[in-house]
C-alpha cells in the first residue's frame, strides 16, 4: 500500500507546489505587479550584477583568508594566538552586521570598498572560528598515526586534518554565506549599491512593486547560493567523513 | 635488529625517569613485548625508537645504525607502527589507507595497489569486497586488520605495535592473535609489541620484557619468565597459576615418550603381559600391521587371561597430536578422565604417549634446573 501512497502524496505535492506558483503569478500580474517588475528589468539586471559582485568578492576573500588563517591558527607554534583569536571572533559574532558596515563606512568612508570590506569582515569570523573547531576536533590517534608513519606536517594537513574537517569547515562558508547575502541589502545604505538600492527606494517612496523588483531577486540569491553550498557539501566531501551520505 | 643501550628519558617538569637505563636486544625477525603494569613506561620506551619522543640519554640501533643519525620522518616512513585506537584515516578508503606509506614514498600506483590486494588475501578479507570501503564501515576487528596490513604495507623490517588487540572483544582478540603470528611466521618483522596482559605476552612473544617504574627488571623467553621469575615483583605480575599458563608453551612432543613398547592383534594376552611388566608398565598399546593405533590392553585385565589381544582389547578413548601444547593434553586427559593418551601423527600412526605424571615431571624438573 505504502508503494502506491507515497508516489500519488509527492506527485500531489509537486502539482500543488506548480499550481501555487501559477495562482501567485496570476496574482501578481492581476495585480499589476509583474509588469511592474518587467519595467523595472533594467534596473534589476544592472543592481542584481552589482549584488552577485558583492557576495562574490567579499565572500570569495573571506574564503580565501578565513581558511588559511583557521589554519594558521591551529599549528602548535601559533597555538596561544589561536586561544585569542577564536576569544576575538567570539566577541566579534556578537556585533550585529549592520553595525560593522556602520564602523566600515567610519572608516573607509562612503562606498564600494567600504561595503566589500565590511561585507568581508563579517564573512571572516565563521570562517576562521569553523576551521578552527574543524581542526582541532581531529581525533588525536588520527594525527599520531599520521606522524608515526612519517607524514610530513603537510602531508598530514592536506591527507588527514584537512578532509576530516572539511564538513564543519563547510557549514562555517555557508554560514558565512547566508550572513552575507542577508547583509548585502544594506551595503546600500554606506553606498555599496546591489539589490537593496531598490529595496530601501521602494520603502521610501512607498512603492510595492519597486520594493520587491529588489527583495524578490535578493531572496531567490540567497536560496541559491545555499543550494549551491549544500550540493557542493555534498559532492566534494569523501564519503567517509560526509555525514550526509 | 633493534638494539636499546642504556636509554633513559626524563620528561620535562619530572624529576623521575619514565624509562631508566633500559638496555635489551631483539634479535632480527623475534616479536619481543614490553609487558608490565599501566605506567611502567612500555609506550615511552617503544615511541623512542621511532623518535616520537626523544630519549634523554641513551643510544638505540636499528640494524647496526643509530635512530639519531637518521633523518626523523626516513626513520618513521621504514618502521611499521600499529597503535591500540588504530588511528585510520576515516577520509579514505581501505585501499588508500593501506597504501599511504608506499604512496608518500612514491611507489608506483599500480604495484601498490596490488600489494593491498595481496595483504588483505593475507587476513582472509576478500579485496574485491573490501579495497574501496571506507573505515566507518568496518567491525572493529576488521579495523585493526587494516591497521597492522598499512604498517606492512611498505615493508619495513621492524614493526612497533602499541597494545595493538587491547580494543579487541576476548574472542576476536584470540582469532587474530593467531592470524597475526601465522603472518609473522612469514613476513619475519622484528617485532616490539606493548601489552599489559601476560597471557596475550605467552602466547606472541620470542621474549618477554618486564617493566617497573621504567626499568627493565626481567628480559628473557616467555617459558623462563614463566619458570623462574627473577623477583617477587614479576612472580606476582605473571600471577600464581604461571605454571599452568607454562603447560601452553610445551609441546605434546616434549613430554611425550617416544617408541614405547606395543603388540599386535596376534599376540597372545601372555605376551603382552610380559612386555607390559618387564617395562613396568600398566597399559600397552594395540597397533595395526601399519603401525596405527588400534586399541589398548590394560595389564590389569590381561593378568592370568587367555587369548589374543586382537580378541580382548578396549578401544582407545581418544588420541593427541605431539604439536598440540600440553595445557590440552591435559585437558583432554580431564575430559576423558584418563590420566595418559597415545599419540598419533596425521595418518594415525602411533608415535608414543604422553602420561599426566610425566607432564608433572617435565614442569618440574626446568624448576630444578634454575
Ligand atoms: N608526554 C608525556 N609527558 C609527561 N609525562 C609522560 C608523557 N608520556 C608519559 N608520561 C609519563 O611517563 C610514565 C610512563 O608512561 P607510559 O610509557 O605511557 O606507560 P605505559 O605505556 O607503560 O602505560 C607515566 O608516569 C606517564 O605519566
Ligand atoms: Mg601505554
Amino acid at each position: 500500500m505504502a508503494d502506491g501512497v507515497r508516489p500519488m502524496l509527492m506527485r500531489l505535492r509537486r502539482n500543488g507546489v506548480h499550481v501555487g506558483v501559477f495562482l501567485l503569478g496570476a496574482w501578481a500580474w492581476a495585480g499589476g505587479l509583474l509588469p511592474g517588475l518587467l519595467e523595472q528589468w533594467d534596473d534589476i539586471a544592472f543592481l542584481g550584477w552589482q549584488h552577485v559582485e558583492l557576495v562574490a568578492l567579499s565572500g570569495g576573500a573571506a574564503i580565501l583568508v578565513g581558511v588559511p588563517l583557521g589554519i594558521l591558527f591551529t599549528r602548535p607554534r601559533f597555538r596561544r594566538a589561536g586561544d585569542i583569536a577564536l576569544q576575538v571572533l567570539n566577541v566579534g559574532a556578537t556585533i550585529p552586521t549592520l553595525a560593522v558596515l556602520a564602523l566600515s563606512m567610519g572608516l573607509l568612508g562612503i562606498g564600494n570598498g567600504s561595503a566589500i570590506f565590511a561585507l568581508f569582515v563579517a564573512s571572516l569570523l565563521p570562517i576562521v572560528a569553523n576551521t578552527m573547531a574543524g581542526l582541532r576536533a581531529v581525533p588525536p590517534p588520527l594525527l599520531e598515526a599520521a606522524r608515526g608513519m612519517g607524514l610530513s606536517t603537510r602531508h598530514t594537513l592536506f591527507q588527514v586534518e584537512l578532509p576530516n574537517s572539511l564538513f564543519v569547515i563547510y557549514t562555517g562558508i555557508r554560514t558565512a554565506l547566508a550572513i552575507n547575502v542577508g547583509t548585502v541589502p544594506l551595503a546600500f545604505l554606506i553606498g555599496g549599491g546591489g539589490l537593496g538600492e531598490l529595496i530601501f527606494t521602494g520603502i521610501a517612496l512607498n512603492e510595492l512593486g519597486i520594493m520587491l523588483a529588489g527583495a524578490i531577486p535578493t531572496a531567490l540569491l540567497a536560496v541559491l547560493v545555499d543550494f549551491i553550498m549544500a550540493q557542493l557539501q555534498f559532492w566534494t566531501i569523501p564519503r567517509g567523513v560526509n555525514p550526509l551520505r | 635488529m633493534i638494539r636499546l643501550h642504556q636509554v633513559s628519558k626524563t620528561f620535562p617538569g619530572s624529576t623521575v625517569p619514565a624509562v631508566d637505563r633500559v638496555s635489551l636486544e631483539v634479535p632480527a625477525g623475534e616479536i619481543c613485548v614490553l609487558l608490565g603494569p599501566s605506567g611502567c613506561g612500555k609506550t615511552t620506551t617503544m615511541k623512542m625508537v621511532n623518535r616520537l619522543i626523544e630519549p634523554s640519554s641513551g643510544d638505540i640501533l636499528i640494524d647496526g645504525r643509530s635512530t639519531s643519525d637518521c633523518d626523523v620522518t626516513q626513520l618513521r616512513r621504514s618502521i611499521g607502527y600499529v597503535i591500540q585506537q588504530i588511528g585510520l584515516f576515516p577520509n579514505k578508503t581501505v585501499e588508500d589507507n593501506i597504501c599511504i606509506v608506499p604512496d608518500i614514498l612514491g611507489w608506483d600506483r599500480r604495484k601498490s595497489r596490488e600489494r593491498a590486494a595481496e595483504l588483505l588475501d593475507m587476513v582472509a578479507l576478500e579485496p574485491g569486497a573490501f579495497l574501496h570501503r571506507y573505515p566507518r564501515e568496518l567491525s572493529g576487528g576488521q579495523q585493526q586488520r587494516i591497521g597492522v596490513l598499512r604498517a606492512i604495507a611498505a615493508d619495513p623490517p621492524v614493526l612497533l605495535m602499541d597494545e595493538p588487540f587491547g580494543a579487541i572483544d576476548p574472542i576476536n582478540r584470540v582469532i587474530i592473535q593467531d592470524e597475526f603470528l601465522k603472518m609473522q611466521a612469514q613476513i619475519r618483522k622484528t617485532i616490539l609489541f606493548v601489552s599489559h596482559d601476560i597471557d596475550e605476552a605467552v602466547k606472541m612473544a620470542d621474549r618477554i620484557a618486564i617493566f617497573r617504574d621504567g626499568r627493565l627488571v626481567q628480559y628473557d623467553t616467555p617459558d623462563n619468565i614463566l619458570a623462574h621469575p627473577a623477583s617477587s615483583f614479576v612472580s606476582d605480575f605473571v600471577g600464581g597459576d604461571r605454571t599452568l599458563k607454562r603447560l601452553q608453551l610445551l609441546t605434546v612432543r616434549d613430554a611425550m615418550l617416544a617408541d614405547p613398547p606395543r603388540v599386535r592383534a596376534a599376540d597372545s594376552l601372555k605376551q603382552a603381559v610380559a612386555t607390559m611388566e618387564e617395562h613396568g608398565h600398566q597399559t600397552i598399546v594395540l597397533v595395526g600391521p601399519r603401525g596405527r593405533a588400534r586399541g589398548y590392553v590394560p595389564l590389569q585385565a590381561a593378568r592370568g587371561a587367555a587369548g589374543t589381544v586382537g580378541e580382548n582389547h578396549e578401544a582407545l578413548p581418544t588420541t593427541i597430536r605431539p604439536n598440540e601444547d600440553l595445557r590440552t593434553a591435559v585437558s583432554t586427559m580431564f575430559r576423558h578422565d584418563v590420566s595418559w593418551l597415545a599419540c598419533v601423527d596425521e595418518d594415525g600412526m602411533y608415535l608414543g604417549y604422553v602420561t599426566l605424571r610425566g607432564i608433572t615431571r617435565l614442569l618440574s624438573e626446568t624448576y630444578r634446573d634454575g
